[in-house]
């Protein structure tokens, strides 16, 4: 058992792949040497060397394009776009080309490859580096969405993407990277499609994703002190979804709020929440919060963006506000 | 012969003032310059970095999130900014400070930005300077929508001087790779829009160095185009405004692009954030010192003008001035107020984001009076 940060843990958990499967080879910008802008590939190049740990030419279209062609010969890259904004830069190769390769080869030819990223606010990094856009990517048939928000599930997280024969994204929470975390020994594989309740509840159902996770759980700290008794659900992976977990906690708490950092239209609480209100909306005690950033691109002064984040207190505040109605 | 095997002769770097400051001549590129247009060239260098140094020293202090020094680059950005004229458009990246002093922009406004108080927020037809563009190669597609703008409004070869104008893109040597800049030269090339494309090639792309990009000296792909490139001593201030002006100037007589490659050093990190130890060696800074873009300006006054000491104080007065100055005024810099951020989003603001403005501030106002 070790305790590891974050970033760490991301670095950990490739190893563990590559050392496990030689094809697993990591390509981007600054992963090299330098390990990483955000030291998340620190080691690799050192452990596995030049011809799996690949500094690329500056242009995510070169990255992910050569990641998809790689993956056609069997090779399982993992792709770092350092932040999750960039994916603007290399689109195409990811919605019209990597998520529909298999479809439109008859299932003849997999996409096992991982496209990391560093994604979401909080560190002060203004409207184009700070954006949270898991929501882009589950909008593309064909694509995984996962976004872990402890060390732990970083690496087990990581093996299961790794070991996917899809394509999977992986948002990496910026503002987690120096968080830390209990890390067992030994092999960690994780399965991609699991939500984890963080604090079981019978009031309401709080869920959150990656940095809004700890928010909810400060939330519901509050809330406990007040009597009033919050499940937190940590939905970790978006495509697949575990609607079972999600939707057993919202019949039994009867009440929904989703946390959400990307801007308020579309976020994945909207998708969630029109799920819920299909399926359990006899069970529902009032109508579904939605608690997300207003929508706007974020701003960089700390009191701005602490401000337009979803917090603690708003939190606290929209779930008491529900729940005593 | 094999045609793998040619290997192309090492380029020719356009310089007019050596490291040891000498003038020197160029066959090509003339320069006529009276000794004090260089004592001005000089007091722009050294304000810029004179302001840069106390923006990173300011970033240390905790009065700015971020600083992206330009340290190193001011010869290559002083010399392409004193080459435009008025009406010419400047479209730069995130470290043109340089630049952007000579476009007077107030060096306050940048800090603004890194401070986080503004996402940029200057208008960018005040001063003929572009937002800073943060996101890798996009300000050269700009440049050429903006050129194919002035081309229609035009303003190109019209023997007017005040009329002709031209538009100078800048990019660093790892954004050389994006697909974007690649995009704006065979647009540029094939239009023969007014647009000069400025490469500072500082060497690194944070930690990858330049040989990760390209096999070629990174002017001679211009070739490949079909628009004229060269390479310049971007340390050399006299190079670099001599090959902008002539570039620019065929630029807005109708001649098309052109790509300089001002070849240079980033001499600090590549920003604040960064640790440059990780990944190169320090000799390799040593080597650039002696190649350092603002003292061989002084010692060639000293040495070849006889510039008398004074103006050197002079200079050194001014520059503590202007410390003195951006430091207050960058501490000074109040955070807007929180409900700004709903301003601007869209021209009139939607029914949905209303609402989504007015929840808030009630939610602002439920922590008044509640001791917070
Ligand atoms: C599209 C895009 N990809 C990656 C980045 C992250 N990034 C910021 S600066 C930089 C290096 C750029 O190097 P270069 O173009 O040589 O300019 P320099 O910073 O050296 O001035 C990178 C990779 C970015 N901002 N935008």
């Amino acid at each position: 058992m070790a305790q590891l940060s974050y970033r760490e843990a991301v670095s950990r958990g490739i190893a563990q792949e590559m050392a496990r499967d030689e094809r697993v080879m990591l390509i981007g910008e600054d992963i090299g040497g330098a390990g990483g802008v955000f030291k998340t590939t620190a080691g690799l190049f050192e452990q596995f060397g030049r011809t799996r740990v690949v500094d690329t030419p500056i242009s995510e279209q070169a990255i992910l394009g050569a990641a998809m062609g790689a993956a056609m010969t069997g090779l399982r890259p993992i792709a770092e776009i350092m932040f999750s904004d960039f994916f603007a830069v290399c689109w195409d190769i990811v919605v019209n080309e990597i998520a529909k390769m298999r479809y439109m080869t008859n299932g003849q030819v997999k996409m096992p490859l991982v496209i990391k990223s560093g994604n979401g606010g909080s560190l002060r990094m203004g409207a184009q580096h700070s954006q949270s856009i898991e929501n882009w990517a589950m909008a593309v048939p064909g694509l995984k969405v996962v976004t872990p928000s402890t060390p732990l599930d970083v690496v087990g997280l990581m093996a299961a993407a790794v070991r996917s024969d899809d394509p999977v994204l992986f948002f990496e929470h910026k503002g987690l990277y120096a968080s830390k975390g209990e890390v067992p020994d030994g092999e960690i594989v994780d399965e991609l499609g699991k939500a984890a309740i963080r604090r079981p509840g019978k009031d309401a159902t709080v869920l959150a994703l990656g940095l809004m996770v700890g928010r909810a759980l400060g939330a519901a700290e509050e809330l406990a002190r007040e009597g009033i008794d919050v499940e937190v659900i940590d939905v970790r992976s978006l495509v697949p979804l575990d609607t079972q977990t999600l939707l057993t906690s919202i019949s039994r708490t009867g009440r929904l709020f989703t946390v959400e950092e990307n801007p308020r239209l579309l976020g994945w609480g909207a998708e969630i929440a029109s799920i819920a209100a299909d399926e359990c909306f006899w069970d529902l005690d009032m109508p579904i919060r939605r608690i997300t950033t207003p929508h706007i691109p974020l701003p960089s002064a700390d009191s701005l963006e602490d401000a337009v984040l979803p917090s603690v207190d708003r939190i606290v505040q929209d779930v008491r506000k529900g729940v005593s109605l | 012969m094999t045609l793998h095997g040619h290997v192309p002769p090492e380029p020719d770097l356009v310089q007019l003032l050596t490291p040891e400051g000498v003038r020197v001549d160029h066959p090509d590129f003339p320069l006529e310059i009276t000794d004090d247009e260089i004592k001005s060239l000089y007091r722009d260098l050294a304000l810029v970095r004179r302001f840069d140094g106390e923006a990173t020293a300011l970033q240390r202090q905790g009065e700015l999130g971020l600083w992206a020094s330009c340290l190193g680059q001011e010869a290559a950005q002083v010399g392409a900014g004193r080459a435009l004229r008025s009406q010419d458009m400047a479209f730069p990246t995130y470290r043109e400070h340089g630049v952007a002093w000579c476009r007077d922009v107030d060096p306050v406004t940048l800090l603004g930005m890194f401070r986080g108080v503004s996402l940029g927020g200057w208008n960018p037809n005040e001063n003929n300077f572009n937002l800073y563009t943060i996101v890798l190669g996009a300000q050269t597609l700009h440049a050429v929508g903006y050129a194919m703008g002035v081309a229609r409004d035009g303003a190109v070869g019209t023997g007017e001087p005040e009329r002709d104008t031209a538009v100078l893109t800048f990019f660093g040597d790892g954004a050389s790779s994006q697909g974007d800049v690649n995009e704006a030269f065979i647009w540029a090339a094939a239009a023969n829009l007014p647009v000069v494309f400025y490469c500072q090639n500082n060497q690194w792309a944070i930690s990858e160095p330049v040989e990760r990009q390209s096999r070629v000296p990174l002017f001679q792909r211009a070739s490949g185009f079909g628009f004229p490139g060269i390479r310049i001593d971007g340390n050399d201030v006299l190079a670099c405004l001599a090959v902008s002006r002539v570039a620019l100037d065929e630029a807005r007589s109708g001649q098309g692009p052109t790509l300089i490659e001002a070849f240079t050093y980033r001499m600090g990190a590549h920003t604040t954030s960064d640790d440059p130890t990780r990944y190169r060696l320090s000799e390799e800074l040593e080597t650039w010192k002696h190649r350092d873009p603002i003292e061989r300006v002084r010692a060639y006054l000293i040495r070849e003008a006889g510039v008398a000491q004074e103006f050197f104080d002079g200079i050194e007065a001014e520059s503590e001035e202007l410390a003195i100055r951006i430091r207050q005024a960058c501490r000074a810099l109040e955070d807007p107020s929180p409900l700004s951020v709903f301003d601007q989003v869209y021209v009139e603001i939607t029914d949905e984001l209303a609402e989504q403005r007015s929840d808030y501030a009630d939610y602002l106002a439920s922590f008044e009076g509640a001791g917070r």
